[in-house]
């Protein structure tokens, strides 16, 4: 079940061989639903969903896909899955998709999947297809919370919108730092988790 | 002097290789060679430039042209104060409650600034870097006189940190670091940067003034007036003329609001070559040119002499623009880097009407095409020679 090669494809993205901060994909998506944990939440465990389940269909497709036309079924395939996400959250989920808004479609574009479809769906069978899609979803994941963490506790003074922080803070004369809720301080934030990365992981620095 | 230079020798071996306080050397070293000219002299060998003026010299200059603006900035938040709530104060109580409330912040600034470049310095086994020394007295003059110390303090480690030392240090940064402080206060704390109630402050400082404000108080500056399409009032509503905005006795940020004692710190940075007159020359030109058409052209009901001597115009093209490390080093980049500043500037302040001051924008914006400016200027050297070899 989890050789020691599956585990190695199972736990090398979390970290040494993380999609978000080692290889810079998927920096959009990262940006753009991370000012609150709740969005950011789902929005992790769609695309985990989304990966798993295309790399073990392409995984099982990948001998019968002429390679000419490999990109447009990648495509239909995500698309299909992403509907299906798509509808799941509408149904039960409402008030997060909405605010997710364009960003759940907008998974079907997410580097990651095509990276992960590309690189190894194509060329492995569909259980270690599965366990590399899991993992690389929870590595996005990971570094997602931590920045919707960051954001939302700074930003906001929440965490999953509890607040966090005390009124008698806001007395004294504490604010919320508006700058946590733009896009640019998500930036700063991945990159701080970078930079900390690197100083734990020396092979890792250029 | 003497007895100084004395007890340091004295204590120097301690702070050398060896010595019980080794790990403390840049520290030391910092402030020896603040408090003298070292007395190191360069290689026989090759060909070598040496100057007693090095960069703290520099930097001690900047900080005395930021003299002027400060006094004055201290004195003006002293003088709306008493305004404000309606009495009259003598000269001096007037600068003393100014000099109480502007205090804490240069210590809060230069505190967190230089506390965090020790503390790097020590840990990269650097030399300590003086380019604080300067940003330090910027910041808490750029700033509102009641944004709290707290966020002053957050602010300047974020831009010590994240524009500064990130980059490699002092002369490695491409932004101004001062700027970013403010940036990250205006954009982090829109509510204490900018509106009605932060520029004049009516509590008492350490049991000093303080008072209800007089009716028909009102803290909004000139800019933010014009920015609605209304006349320039001062807090108690009597009118703002040209001369007032240039001697500085208007509401505004602690260390801008005197165009006057700007001008008198761009003497001393222009006649010690320290600061470069034409990046000085073009921002006010640029924005002097486009402040005039925006004027013909009905956009704005400020003139160019208005536009130049309001808000943080002056302060930016004198002590931000020139910054060279984040400037431009060509003769002919300087010009368009200036320029560029001055129109954009203008631009943001007259058509962004949720910016009254454009100049922190138009000064950061041109700091990210600075290097892209040099590269055309000197390449278009490179290919006139070439073409006069050539021919």
């Amino acid at each position: 079940m989890l050789s020691e090669k599956n585990k190695e494809i199972f736990l090398g993205p979390i970290s040494k061989n993380n999609p978000v901060i080692v290889q810079v994909l998927g920096i959009c998506s990262a940006l753009a639903v991370t000012a609150q944990m709740m969005p950011a939440l789902v929005m992790s465990l769609s695309l985990t969903a989304v990966l798993a389940f295309a790399n073990v269909i392409i995984s099982l497709m990948r001998n019968i896909i002429p390679n000419r036309i490999r990109i447009i079924v990648q495509l239909v395939v995500v698309a299909a899955l992403v509907i299906i996400v798509d509808q799941v959250l509408k149904a039960f989920a409402f008030e997060v998709s909405k605010q997710l808004s364009v960003f759940v479609g907008l998974i079907i574009t997410n580097c990651i999947l095509m990276g992960r479809l590309e690189a190894f769906a194509l060329g492995n069978k569909p259980w270690p297809s599965f366990l590399d899609g899991i993992g690389n979803g929870i590595g996005y994941s990971v570094i997602l919370l931590i920045i919707a963490f960051f954001r939302e506790f700074f930003g906001s003074g929440t965490v999953f919108g509890i607040q966090v922080i005390p009124d008698a803070f806001y007395e004294w004369g504490y604010a919320n730092n508006g700058l946590f809720i733009l896009p640019p301080m998500a930036l700063i934030v991945a990159g701080c988790i970078i930079w900390i990365h690197r100083i734990k992981n020396p092979d890792m620095q250029e | 002097m003497k007895a100084l230079r004395n007890y340091l020798d004295k204590i120097k071996p301690d702070f050398e290789h060896g010595g019980k306080y080794e790990k403390l050397w840049s520290f030391f070293d910092g402030f020896e060679t603040f408090l003298f000219v070292p007395n190191s002299t360069s290689g026989r060998k090759g060909v070598q430039i040496h100057d007693s003026v090095d960069s703290k010299r520099v930097m001690s200059i900047v900080v005395l042209a930021l003299i002027p603006a400060l006094l004055v900035g201290m004195y003006n938040v002293g003088y709306q104060h008493f305004l404000a709530i309606g009495e009259s104060a003598d000269f001096f109580s007037t600068f003393f409650y100014g000099f109480l409330a502007v205090l804490p912040k240069i210590i809060v600034s230069y505190a967190v600034g230089l506390g965090i470049e020790f503390a790097i310095a020590q840990v990269k086994h650097h030399e300590i870097q003086e380019g604080f020394l300067v940003s330090g007295m910027l910041i808490p003059m750029i700033v509102p006189v009641d944004t709290p110390l707290w966020m002053i303090a957050v602010a300047t480690a974020f831009a010590v940190i994240f524009a500064k030392e990130i980059f490699g240090g002092t002369g490695m940064n491409i932004f101004n670091v001062a700027l970013i402080t403010r940036a990250f206060l205006f954009f982090a704390y829109p509510s204490k940067m900018s509106g009605d109630s932060v520029f004049i402050r009516t509590e008492s400082m350490f049991g000093f003034g303080g008072g209800q404000p007089v009716e028909g108080f009102s803290g909004a500056t000139p800019l933010s007036y014009a920015a609605a399409g209304k006349d320039l009032v001062g807090i108690t509503g009597e009118p703002i003329s040209w001369w007032d905005s240039f001697l500085g006795l208007i509401p505004g940020s602690i260390g801008e609001t005197s165009t006057l004692a700007i001008l008198i710190g761009a003497l001393i940075l222009l006649a010690t070559g320290v600061a470069s007159w034409r990046i000085m020359l073009s921002v006010f030109a640029g924005g002097a040119i486009m402040a005039q058409i925006v004027y013909m052209a009905g956009g704005s009901t400020l003139d160019m002499g208005y536009q130049i001597t309001l808000g943080g115009f002056a302060f930016a093209a004198v002590f931000m623009a020139t910054d060279p490390v984040t400037g431009c080093r060509t003769n002919i980049g300087k010009y368009i880097y200036g320029f560029l500043i001055g129109v954009i500037a203008i631009i943001i302040r007259v058509f962004n009407l949720g910016y009254p001051e454009g100049a922190m924008l138009a000064v950061l914006l041109m700091n990210i095409f600075a290097p892209l400016i040099d590269f055309y200027v000197v390449d278009a050297n490179i290919k006139r020679r070439l073409k006069r070899a050539n021919a």
